[in-house]
């Protein structure tokens, strides 16, 4: 497939990978790879096993889903419950647990939630079922925030009055200055996540590189493009430099998308916001704006999202922030499992725990 | 459409489930007119199979499927498929099936007719009887339409058994066809993801492909199992967890329909992990593969049959060496797929 | 965090264009995208596009590649 084939060809992968192995320092290069795209891509290709010893990848908080608080998980569980309403979301939703179920469990009792694809999707159920309430469960980064913003837009241009929209978006660049700051996780270089940069660009990562000195390299999602940016930031690291590159100049342009961020710009509006594991990260989410209050599922229905950090042995934290590779937490593979996750990360797809599991991490 | 009496409603009732006279004329009428044979005919309250020369199989499956019509195939062809293949694999040529109807009411009578009529050519392309069967119908909203439940009764080919005990280091992996077709042509005709994509559903019944084989190389044919619902890395798991042993697949060779793969791109699905209702996984000794393979290609079904990876020594289970030359797991997933975000 | 998919634009109508992979189709919104013509290469996400996607740029993968692969050789040797 075009855009695809040519960024697997195994002679290529074969080579590149050579390459990192004879440039690779002992010990090996600290790498975190932000995005949860990246991490699920490493696995599901074989490249951790294929690069271990040779750079160390650490997965960070880049998967939506994982990030998302429990508490949000209660408030869509009760919105469902109250008569009347449909929820919508993304498939990844459906199996993550809150304090104490999760959308399938609830759904086999009764509420009625709809996996969609896109959130315009949600808005055209909206208009054709108009004696109905949509919820679109709207979690994001910067790449989803826009098209959560658009399915906004367009559910305010068509006039629907029974469409809202429960909002957990965030931010990454500010989730990777706090990691950049913490001393225990030692980042020496950041794959940059492709798909959010294809809407903010790359200069929000220079202050990364200037202030913390931390070389970053926007990358892609194919083994090729993963591979790139890896030699891209050992040669940089060689090069005792830290400075922001593109690896994955076919999707990201340095600008980035301005359209897309003017919707942003348009719907939402900054807050502090809480992230699963982690903790508060002042300015990192985006929050309805007051002109669109109505699609604001929490306003609307008074169901308010409460954050709260868990009092859990689960240590997903530690492994959204890189400090610990899924094995070392006590309840991996053991308590906690793909069919009873306990924590996010062994959730979705792309959530490190589940990709370690599902993919075997250091599998010989 | 509908025939002769029975149309005095072009729809099923609760009273065609009753075993009044509605029954016995949408027996008599419609059902009949799809199965005749001479077991059937004197409906029995069973069918007369007579002496059956051989080692006896005998499995049983159940049909729900939402469409009841997808492209490629539909309910009554699948209810025959999925139950000869089921035959097929362990050995066995199917010679009778029975055919349990679960009708909603209200279903119109010229769609069950039309999954008849697709159990009638099934069954003539597959070579089985239908020899007996059941009607029942549920209220309006109890059902889906129609459910058909199989059982099948085969003879198997004369000394061979499915044997996992005997897989060793060496052998290799077959897989008679592409993945995926069956789930994603049933997925687009359900409309709910508003895509199109051009892939017909492969149900078809696998025996005539695969039993000639066991004829040919015997044991060396060490066992075959058709990977249905979650598809070749679930099947394929099982095999290894039943024969202990460690199976490394190679993704390069394993046959995907372009079209499949632009859906999974779309959705973030594994090929690996959709249903097939036409293709079958065998474990062959390495000296009769390659002729396996040749014999596969020159059947309709089986022209894009390739070995798609090798028993080797180390822990069971299943892996793969990737596109890129690295090695993973390939673990039993959570349940369905779902279209994804991340 | 973010799937995305190129995909190739084969009719638009208004702010929707049938986007093709494969021989897959669907719907796509271009209400985030700027410029898009019947014939281009897009990057969908979640049923947006959200980039263009052209051959130069696909190049230039290659050509840091190909920077890549020649830095340092001569350490090696």
């Amino acid at each position: 497939m075009k855009f695809i084939d040519e960024f697997r060809d195994p002679a290529a992968v074969r080579a590149l990978v050579e390459k990192i192995r004879r440039d690779a320092g002992d010990p090996p290069m600290r790498l975190m790879e932000v995005c949860g795209t990246h991490t699920a891509s490493i696995a599901r290709s074989g490249l951790r096993s294929l690069l271990s010893g040779a750079v160390s990848l650490v997965s960070g908080p880049g998967c939506p889903v994982c990030v998302t608080p429990d508490g949000y998980v209660d408030a869509a569980i009760a919105l469902g419950h109250k008569p009347g309403i449909t929820l919508t979301s993304f498939g990844d939703m459906l199996r993550v647990p809150g304090k104490r179920s999760t959308l399938e469990k609830e759904r086999a009792k009764g509420i009625d939630v709809r996996v969609v694809y896109s959130p315009l999707d949600a808005v055209a159920l909206a208009a054709a079922e108009p004696d109905r309430e949509i919820v679109f469960l709207g979690v994001g980064f910067e790449t989803t925030a826009p098209a959560i913003g658009g399915a906004i837009r367009t559910a305010s241009d068509r006039k629907l009055k029974n469409f809202s929209v429960l909002p957990s978006v965030r931010t990454i660049p500010e989730a990777m200055a706090i990691l950049a700051r913490d001393p225990e996780i030692r980042i020496e270089g950041f794959l940059c996540p492709g798909h959010v940069s294809v809407v903010i660009g790359t200069q929000p990562y220079e202050e990364l590189a200037s202030k913390h000195h931390i070389p970053c390299v926007v990358c892609g999602f194919e083994p090729l493009d993963i591979l790139l940016a890896v030699s891209m930031l050992l040669r940089q690291k060689k090069e005792g430099a830290a400075r922001v590159e593109n690896a994955y100049p076919r999707g990201v342009a340095p600008e980035g998308n301005r359209k897309a961020r003017e919707v942003i710009a348009e719907v939402f509006a900054p807050c502090d916001t809480g992230w699963r594991g982690i903790g508060v990260i002042p300015g990192s989410g985006l929050r309805i704006s007051d002109r669109y209050a109505a699609f604001d599922a929490e306003r609307k229905h008074g169901v308010p999202v409460i954050f709260a950090m868990e009092d859990t042995p689960c240590r997903c934290g530690d492994v959204l922030k890189g400090k610990i590779l899924p094995p070392e937490c006590p309840l991996f593979g053991k308590a906690c499992v793909p069919e009873e996750p306990v924590g996010p990360c062994m959730v979705s797809t792309e959530g490190t725990c589940a990709a370690y599991y599902k993919y075997g991490g250091g599998l010989r | 459409m509908t025939a002769g009496k029975a149309s005095a409603t072009d729809r099923i009732l609760l009273s065609h489930g009753e075993g009044g006279k509605r029954t016995r004329e949408l027996i008599g009428t419609v059902i009949s007119r799809y199965f005749s044979n001479p077991v059937l005919a004197p409906f029995f309250d069973s069918g007369l199979l007579g002496r059956i020369d051989g080692e006896i199989a005998f499995t049983t499956d159940g049909h729900v499927v939402s469409p009841a019509f997808f492209p490629g195939g539909d309910i009554g062809r699948l209810a025959v498929c999925g139950t000869v293949n089921d035959l097929a694999v362990c050995g066995a040529r199917g010679i009778a099936i029975s055919c349990g109807l679960v009708l909603e009411e209200g279903l119109p009578i010229e769609t069950l007719e039309r999954a008849l009529a697709a159990m009638r050519d099934a069954a003539a392309e597959a070579g089985v009887l239908v020899a007996c069967g059941d009607t029942k119908v549920v209220e309006k909203g109890k059902g889906d339409g129609i459910f058909i439940t199989t059982a099948g009764v085969g003879v198997m080919v004369d000394g061979w058994r499915p044997s996992p005990e005997a897989v060793r280091p060496g052998d290799r992996i077959l897989l008679t066809g592409t993945m995926g077709d069956h789930y994603v042509a049933v997925l687009v005709a359900r409309q709910r993801l508003s895509l199109s994509a051009p892939v017909l559903s492969d149900v078809a019944p696998v025996g005539g492909m695969i039993l000639p084989l066991l004829e040919r190389f015997g044991s060396r044919v060490r066992f075959m199992r058709d990977p249905t619902r979650g598809g070749v890395g679930v099947t394929l798991n099982e095999m290894a967890s039943s024969a202990k042993a460690r199976f490394v697949l190679d993704e390069e060779r394993l046959p995907v329909r372009e079209s499949v793969r632009g859906v999974c791109e779309i959705l973030g699905f594994d090929p690996l992990y959709l249903a097939n209702e036409g293709k079958a996984l065998l474990i062959v000794d390495p000296s009769a593969a390659e002729d396996a393979l040749a014999a596969l290609r020159e059947h309709p079904l089986g022209r894009e049959a390739a070995i798609v990876g090798t028993v080797e020594e180390g822990a069971p289970g299943v892996r793969m060496r990737t596109l890129a030359g690295g090695l993973r797991a390939v673990d039993y997933p959570v349940g369905d797929q779902l279209p994804r975000i991340c | 965090m973010c799937l995305a998919i190129p995909a190739k634009v084969l009719s638009i109508e208004g702010d929707n264009a049938m986007i093709e992979l494969g021989g897959t189709q669907r719907e796509a919104s271009l209400m985030l995208l700027e410029g898009v013509s019947v014939g281009d290469w897009v990057i969908v996400h979640a049923g947006f596009a959200i980039e263009k996607l052209s051959e130069e740029d696909a190049a230039q993968t290659f050509a840091l590649l190909k920077e890549i692969m020649e830095s340092g050789s001569d350490e090696v040797h």
